[in-house]
């Protein structure tokens, strides 16, 4: 049950036969999030893909994330992978992501620091440049692919460039995350490939190192830090597989979403445009509306939750973009509301695994409006049936041509 | 009106200091901090009461 022809079919009832993958779902979620919450079984459930729980409102989707014991992180993907590829991924996880107590805290740890709001803060300005550069490259022409023109490209770059690899590789990169977050979802060969291609790369970056040690460079101080904590190769890798596959994909596609609603409301962005200090109460509204990000959780014992038996081994989808959009939680939530002001969002998930990005993340989706809005004030959709989409584990749009 | 971090709740969210960054900062880790600890300026109790209501972790603590 892991390719798309052996999930495909008709959904007749959502709450017991919800498809993650199912084409209306990907392209728009909302309204089949809609129907589960408000449903008698607003935890839904499905034997499509491997069978799991679909909560949806955002009291449940909060309690589960931060029951963190009895619903583990120990595979975080929406989907399960094949048995025969255990070997192939040499031991090497997703820290601290993957990781539960104790060893979860020394893994976070050691890389919050490099994600704190002031060590972010100096990505701004070479963000705003790299911003600069790829409009430059389409502005004269009238028309672009705000996804895999402009959104798509900026996240890989500042990871690369945090990582110390190197940034000419970025659409490499950009191809090995597709291939185990998005387009590996639904083929297990895809995916093993693309794991199979970061896993080596950051092999031989770390052999680089040790034999090489840098300064001012993340995967050599990582290396250097076994006098604090066990480090090993596998979590200097892991670290660094986790910032490739979830600093990429994830934040491209709250850019390439954003971009996508701002073309649909030209007042949105003469508002932004006019009223700047707006963009504080904005950038976590957008992440609110349009949150990209949907994480597992593995049952670890049998219990029941809000009446749902669950049993060990059970795979839950923490449906963040569903729990954002509760109307128990907010009001008017399918409403984009820029200075919505009480806005509790989950868009980085909650309790002990918030994401460890969420910072860098804000910034780079701030810095990537910001110049869009500066050069491109006015812009629309060329056809908006011909916006792609992806889903499943991150939604956002693939492709989605504008002109101004 | 004074306000504190619970520090075992705080998960780095960082909502506080979106809501009210002139109460609170960051740490070294990402974690919230308070900028003010004596009494609130009245002009603040309602940025910091935001950021209270808008922390997901609820490790917003106000004295009041």
């Amino acid at each position: 049950m892991s390719t798309l022809e052996e999930n495909a079919g008709p959904v007749l009832d959502p709450t017991s036969d919800f498809n993650i993958f199912d084409p209306e779902f990907v392209r728009d979620p909302y309204p089949t999030m809609h129907d589960i919450r408000e449903s008698k079984c607003p935890i839904a459930h499905s034997e499509r893909w491997g069978g799991s729980w679909f909560p949806t409102r955002y009291e449940d989707v909060v309690a589960i994330a931060q029951e963190h014991e009895t619903f583990t992180s120990r595979d975080i993907v929406v989907v399960p992978r094949a048995a025969a590829a255990e070997g192939a991924y040499a031991g090497v996880a997703a820290p601290p992501i993957t990781s539960d107590p104790p060893d979860h805290h020394w893994h976070r740890r050691l890389i919050l620091p490099v994600f704190a709001p002031q060590a972010v803060a100096k990505y701004e300005q070479s963000t705003r440049d790299l911003c600069n550069q790829l409009i430059d490259k389409f502005i004269d022409k009238g028309h672009a692919d705000a996804a895999t023109d402009y959104a798509q490209q900026i996240p890989v770059r500042v990871i690369a460039t945090m990582l110390g690899v190197p940034v000419e590789m970025s659409d490499e990169f950009t191809s090995w995350v597709r291939g185990v977050l998005e387009i590996g979802l639904t083929d297990p060969k895809v995916r093993l490939e693309n794991r199979i291609n970061i896993i080596s790369f950051f092999k031989q970056q770390l052999e680089d190192r040790k034999a090489n040690p840098r300064e001012n460079d993340l995967i050599t101080d990582l290396l250097n830090s076994g006098d604090k904590y066990p480090v090993t190769d596998q979590y200097v890798m892991g670290v660094c597989n986790l910032m490739l596959v979830a600093g990429i994909d994830t934040t491209w596609s709250a850019i390439g979403s954003s971009l996508w609603h701002l073309a649909q409301h030209p007042e949105h962005c003469e508002r932004l445009r006019s009223t700047p200090e707006l963009w504080a109460t904005a950038i976590e509204e957008l992440l609110r509306a349009y949150s990209p990000v949907t994480m597992a959780r593995i049952v670890d014992h049998d219990t029941e939750f809000q009446g749902c038996p669950m049993k060990a081994g059970d795979r839950i989808l923490m449906s963040f973009p569903a729990a954002n959009r509760d109307p128990r939680q907010f009001d008017n939530p399918d409403e984009v509301i820029l200075d919505r002001e009480h806005n509790r969002h989950v868009a980085f998930g909650s309790g002990i695994h918030r994401c460890a990005g969420s910072n860098l993340a804000r910034l780079e989706l701030r810095v990537a409006l910001q110049v869009w809005l500066e050069r491109i004030p006015k812009f629309s959709l060329v056809d908006p049936a011909s916006v792609t989409w992806a889903g499943g584990q991150v939604h956002g749009p693939r492709i989605c041509n504008v002109r101004f | 009106m004074r306000v504190k971090v619970d520090a075992d709740s705080c998960q780095g969210q960082q909502m506080c200091s979106i809501a009210a960054p002139e109460v609170f900062g960051s740490d070294e880790l990402g974690h919230a901090t308070v900028l003010i600890t004596g009494d609130l300026p009245a002009e603040l109790h309602t940025k910091a009461r935001r950021a209270q209501a808008n922390c997901p972790e609820d490790a917003i603590i106000i004295e009041e």
